[in-house]
């Protein structure tokens, strides 16, 4: 495994010592997981899909509570926030969810003008002039009439995300932002992460399982797999990595420790090849 | 083997049982917690107001002509039977009190469950299924507060002015058969469903069972689709038990309320 890592750094943000979570304590999630996001970077989480990185993100947003470990996110032990602590804390992040999740009975600038409406008690000519500097920022403000339903995936990633950054977040989560998207969408995405990260001097965590592709934005990487960081390092670290799991996934071979089949009986048996 | 049967069947019983209780449980303190949550539906009115348009106008067209159908139909067969007692002129009693007493209640309860409270309940449950409800609650918001509260109060507010108008195309509609088609004579329908029908006593009873009706089918619509499992299946199955419970209940409450209200009077 890599040497050089960011952990257990003052200036991290997020900080996840020994967490462990599960639905099943006889099947858990996450085991003992330790990882650290260092302030004003972009950090991604990779794995196969179910390997526990969406859960880790979950832990982060304070939707799950850890039930060994700690969690400290923005300066607060998420597990000891009560509803108002939580949504305080929530007030400082961002995120950016799988499919956008806009609101599809609101146009494209309600959308990014929700945020603000609840929160900030502002002048109407504020709102329009923050909403339309946010749709700029992703290149879509000449489609703030637009409504959800007549968006492409991309541009509809793009409405999210500038939601997401409407209140200038400190920390921002994407939940696998790649997912779908056109080779167009997809660079923009990429370099709209990378620049508002910048230029909020904002904090961004990656949840992906497009390695190749996230590799080239990230700062960071911690690799799970079955609840665990298997591996972590820069991306060129990881794209370098021995760990034969990484490998196998980095380079998308077949062949592995990840079988191509799942576990099954012994195929004669479930051909009855035995009985003729 | 007949003892392992009767034990499983038993369990398998037991375990519905509970968790009907369970759900039940949970149920309740979705209403409660509704209700504390329910300050920025009330402080923020046009979010109320949205839903009244959803919930209460935009079922207007089914309930008015849904009303007059039964108004009408309830004066051919109200006629039917008044006149061979010579008593035709009381159709505008009959009309007028099955509707405020019982049909614009129940009849547009029903109605309302299967327009409103099934919409409802797929709005809220795609609302999770697509993590809007999610979005919201990252970002600080409250999805009970801004989401379920409104829709909860629109229904409420929205249910007893559509059973009323119910009641009113209702009496239109008996009117038109009665005294313009079958030849009634207007002022005896008019005036004897002024003296007979009672302030207190039906229409503010029928009232009372709207509002009654109003809260119970959209605390039901609302908490099926915020309890949804988020995929198609599970909106699709949300949906249909809204409908089916909600009827339901309907029913069954008109059964109590009916006791409650009217056993032991003359009227």
């Amino acid at each position: 495994m890599p040497q050089s890592s960011p952990a257990s750094d003052l200036s991290s943000i997020v900080e996840i010592r020994n967490v462990s979570f599960g639905y099943d304590p006889a099947r858990p999630v996450l085991r003992d997981i330790s990882l650290a996001i260092p302030r004003g970077s972009v950090v991604g989480i990779m794995g196969q899909s179910g390997c526990g990185k969406t859960t880790t993100l979950r832990v982060i947003m304070g939707a799950y509570r850890p039930s060994a470990g700690s969690a400290s996110v923005l300066g607060h032990d998420v597990a000891t926030l009560d509803g108002d602590g939580l949504y305080a804390m929530r007030r400082k992040m961002g995120m950016l969810f799988q499919f956008g999740a806009l609101f599809t009975d609101l146009s494209v600038f309600e959308n990014v003008a929700f945020p603000l409406r609840e929160h900030l008690d502002l002048p109407e000519e504020l709102v329009q002039d923050l909403v339309m500097m946010k749709l700029h920022a992703v290149g879509l403000r000449g489609a703030a009439h637009l409504m959800p339903t007549e968006l492409s995936g991309g541009m509809a990633r793009r409405v999210a995300l500038a939601r997401s950054i409407a209140l200038d977040p400190q920390l921002m989560l994407y939940d696998e932002p790649f997912t779908g998207l056109d080779p167009i969408s997809f660079g923009v995405i990429v370099r709209l992460i990378r620049e508002l990260n910048d230029s909020l001097g904002a904090t961004s965590v990656i949840v992906t399982h497009d390695v190749q592709e996230a590799l080239d934005v990230v700062d960071y990487v911690y690799f799970m797999a079955d609840g665990k960081v298997i591996a972590k390092g820069s991306p060129d670290e990881i794209r370098g990595s021995a760990e034969p799991f990484v490998n196998q996934f980095v380079n998308g071979k077949i062949e592995g420790p990840v079988p191509f089949h799942y576990p099954a009986p012994a195929y004669g048996a479930d051909l009855e090849l035995a009985a003729s | 083997m007949l003892i392992g049967t009767l034990r499983a069947r038993l369990e398998r019983l037991g375990g519905t049982v509970t968790s009907s209780i369970w759900r039940l449980g949970f149920a309740s303190r979705f209403l409660f917690y509704l209700a504390v949550h329910s300050g920025t539906a009330l402080r923020r009115f046009r979010l109320t107001i949205a839903q009244i348009y959803f919930a209460g106008v935009l079922s207007l067209v089914i309930i008015l002509v849904s009303g007059l159908f039964v108004g009408m139909v309830l004066a051919l067969q109200g006629y039917e039977t008044l006149q061979r007692f010579g008593a035709s002129e009381s159709l505008g009693v009959l009309v007028a009190l099955s509707l405020v007493r019982e049909l614009g209640p129940v009849v547009a309860g029903l109605l309302f469950a299967s327009r409103a409270g099934s919409a409802i309940t797929a709005e809220i449950g795609l609302m999770k299924a697509t993590e809007q409800i999610s979005a919201m609650e990252m970002m600080a918001v409250d999805p009970i507060a801004r989401v379920v509260a409104p829709r909860f109060w629109g229904g409420v507010i929205s249910m007893p002015l559509l059973a009323a108008l119910f009641s009113a195309a209702g009496i239109f509609g008996g009117y038109l058969v009665g005294v313009q088609l079958i030849g009634v004579d207007p002022g005896a329908f008019w005036s004897q469903m002024q003296a007979a029908v009672d302030w207190n006593h039906d229409i503010m009873n029928g009232v009372i069972k709207s509002v009654v009706f109003g809260v119970a089918v959209t605390w039901i619509a609302v908490f099926e689709g915020y309890d949804a499992p988020p995929t198609a299946e599970g909106v699709s199955r949300a949906t249909t038990r809204t409908v089916v419970t909600s009827s339901l209940a309907i029913l069954a409450l008109d059964f109590v309320l009916t006791a409650l209200m009217f056993t032991g009077g003359n009227h």
